[in-house]
């Protein structure tokens, strides 16, 4: 196995699917010629071209939409959005188009699309540029969503990404973009629906996704020291989400907590929270808890922003109160 | 007049004859398909918007006779026309209407939303603008296919005040696509007259910026159309680049059928009047009779014929089942 950075893994699946199937073009906002804002398109262009790697206008309803027509003619386009803090401008093409055609169609015209990029805090981006946004998608039927926490997880995950007949909206987290890790060798994709346990304990659940599985495991490090043994449920998808597992590890530690940097108010902590009393409600001995954004948009300051979203502190607290 | 009858007469081939008589044959079958749609939706038949084409038949019929088989067509939510126009099957257009299972999007679609890929349609959409993005899309597959196929996206006046527009022109403009758009001006933006929304008037004019050409189009005259359309179809198809055409035109009818208004709100009755006299059913009529290209008893026959279209499809859209209930649960997703 060798080693990669977050943006390489994905970089390699990108190479890889486009090298196996040449209806996988690259499209998006200085992604060619520039080679990414975040360098995840690094040396594309030179390889394969304009006719694969089309650099845009900063036209994100535009382009979203002509890659929405050109899944539904059976291309299978990759966008790229600089952040996803922009998609904003192309709900429209995202919610009330590329989730609507294939069920509005009686099924007749599927759209294979994926929107990749960047969304988290603690870059001191502001309140403009800090999004997370899971949730403006995993709301809306017909969209797949998918929230990466490990290169290696990114690049399986993207690749399946990439052949699913279906809109898929790959969310990455700014601050995982330089974290290094194995990445198997060879040609490997993951499902959606299958969460990772990412740490096995006994004594509490922490299920969260992307960014947050790092944060829970600095913490579960730390609570180990005192003999607390957490248990760290990496969900990868929201949309199909793995809700049996869970169900089966709260079953075994029977305390549970939410984590994400999303606001907490309607955040996905929410349907976790709501999911596991409605399914595993006998098997809790106290609370969900949620761990997650303050609810203000993110201030610039690099200690308010500190404070406006989760910290290894606040996951160890929140581990502290669900356990007394 | 007598002389130059004898001319067209004697130059017109079978094949000719033929093609103009389906200009006609097409443009009646919408006009009655749309009447009946209109009933229908008084009888609560047919749910939610409708949005009838009359008025407008001679753009769908004169630029869809002139496509190929690998070329796509796009529309927004008045887009009863353009799937009749490609032969789609009247009854499960209507069954769609109906909102039954054997309609072209299984009652899941509606009058604003068809699609028929089989028939090369690739969806009616119904936000204003949202057709542009999405054709925009199927032309750029064509280019990046090199696919011989062209696009035609169809859109109303109202469209040309929405962002997406602009930015896909542009792109366009700036990829070289494959496309003809067309802005089916009937002067109004539902009760908004261009006059008030639009700071230029002129739609070609505003569209001529993106580096590709425009032009403005009797919309009221299918063999106008026919004729630019054959031309600006070739143009996109051998020179790769976008045309854009303001087709002047007027729907006789309200923006929607459930619209109490109009006339009187926003147009006069006099105003419908003066433009029902460019209503291009009668006139090809009087075209094709005027040049001896064929005899009233044909043109009846054809108009008995498009009505017994439309009451079979009626009848086999009465008759058809409402989707079942776990069809709710069905292309949520792809496999």
């Amino acid at each position: 196995m060798a080693t990669r950075l977050f943006r390489e893994a994905i970089r390699e699946a990108l190479i890889e699917e486009m090298d196996r199937d040449e209806t996988v073009f690259l499209i998006g906002e200085d992604i060619g010629r520039y080679q990414g804002t975040f360098r995840v398109t690094e040396g594309l262009f030179q390889k394969y071209g304009p006719n694969r790697v089309w650099d845009t206008p900063i036209s994100e309803p535009g382009f979203i939409a002509i890659a929405i027509g050109a899944a539904m003619e059976g291309l299978r386009p990759v966008v790229e959005v600089m952040t996803w803090s922009f998609a904003f401008l192309a709900m429209d093409q995202i919610v009330n188009h590329a989730a609507k055609i294939l069920y509005k169609s009686g099924g007749a015209c599927p759209v294979p699309l994926v929107i990749r990029g960047p969304a988290g805090p603690g870059k001191q981006l502001a309140a403009q540029h800090s999004h997370s946004f899971e949730l403006w998608v995993a709301h809306s039927p017909g969209l797949k969503v998918v929230l990466p926490s490990t290169p290696a997880d990114a690049k399986g995950l993207l690749k399946t990404a990439i052949r699913d007949n279906n809109p898929v909206m790959f969310i990455e987290h700014p601050q995982l973009y330089l974290t290094r890790g194995e990445v198997p060798d060879g040609e490997y994709t993951i499902p959606f629906g299958v969460a990772d346990i990412k740490r096995v304990g006994r004594d509490v659940s922490i299920i969260t996704y992307s960014r947050g599985v790092l944060l829970a495991q600095q913490a579960a490090e730390r609570l180990q020291q005192e003999g607390i043994e957490v248990e760290i449920v990496d969900l990868r998808t929201l949309m199909p989400c793995d809700w049996e597992t869970v169900f089966n590890s709260v079953r075994k530690t029977h305390r549970a907590i939410a984590l994400h940097d999303d606001w907490r108010y309607c955040g996905f902590g929410a349907e976790i929270a709501a999911q596991i009393q409605e399914q595993a409600f006998d098997w809790l001995d106290a609370p969900v808890l949620r761990v997650a954004g303050a609810d203000v948009p993110m201030p610039y300051n690099k200690y308010l922003e500190r404070a406006a979203y989760p910290q290894v502190d606040d996951v160890i607290a929140a581990v502290r109160q669900v356990l007394t | 007049m007598s002389t130059r009858t004898r001319t067209k007469k004697a130059a017109l081939s079978k094949e000719e004859r033929e093609e103009l008589l389906e200009l006609y044959r097409q443009m009646v079958l919408i006009r009655h398909f749309e009447q009946h749609c209109d009933r229908a939706y008084r009888q609560d038949k047919i749910g939610g918007y409708l949005h009838l084409y009359i008025g407008e038949e001679a753009l769908a019929v004169g630029f869809i006779s002139q496509l190929q088989p690998n070329d796509r067509v796009l529309g927004h939510y008045r887009d009863h026309g353009y799937v009749l126009a490609l032969g789609s099957d009247p009854r499960r257009v209507m069954a769609e209407l109906y909102g039954k299972v054997t309609g072209l999007c299984r009652g899941k679609g509606g009058s604003m939303h068809f699609y028929d890929k089989a028939h090369n349609f690739l969806g009616g959409y119904a936000i204003v603008g949202g057709v542009i993005g999405i054709a925009t899309g199927v032309a750029f597959s064509q280019k990046y296919r090199q696919s011989d196929g062209i696009t035609l996206c169809f859109f109303g006046d109202g469209a040309m005040n929405a962002g997406l527009l602009h930015e896909c022109l542009n792109m366009a403009g700036l990829w070289k696509l494959p496309i003809v758009y067309i802005v089916e001006n009937n002067k109004y933006a539902m009760g908004t007259p261009v006059e008030l929304h639009s700071a230029v008037t002129n739609l070609a004019e505003r569209a001529s910026v993106y580096g590709f050409p425009s032009c403005q189009i009797d919309g009221m005259d299918v063999l106008k159309v026919r004729e630019a359309a054959r031309e600006i179809i070739h143009h996109v198809r051998t020179r790769q680049e976008p045309y854009f055409v303001e087709a002047i035109t007027y729907r006789f009818v309200g923006h929607g059928a459930a619209d109490i208004t109009d006339p009187g709100s926003y147009r006069t009755r006099e105003e419908i009047e003066e433009w029902r006299k460019r209503d291009p059913i009668p006139n090809l009529q009087h075209y094709l009779l005027q040049n001896g290209i064929c005899t009233e008893q044909e043109l009846e026959a054809i108009d008995q014929q498009a009505q017994r279209i439309v009451e079979e499809a009626a009848r086999y859209a009465d008759e058809s089942a409402d989707p079942p209930l776990d069809e709710l649960w069905q292309h949520v997703f792809a496999d």
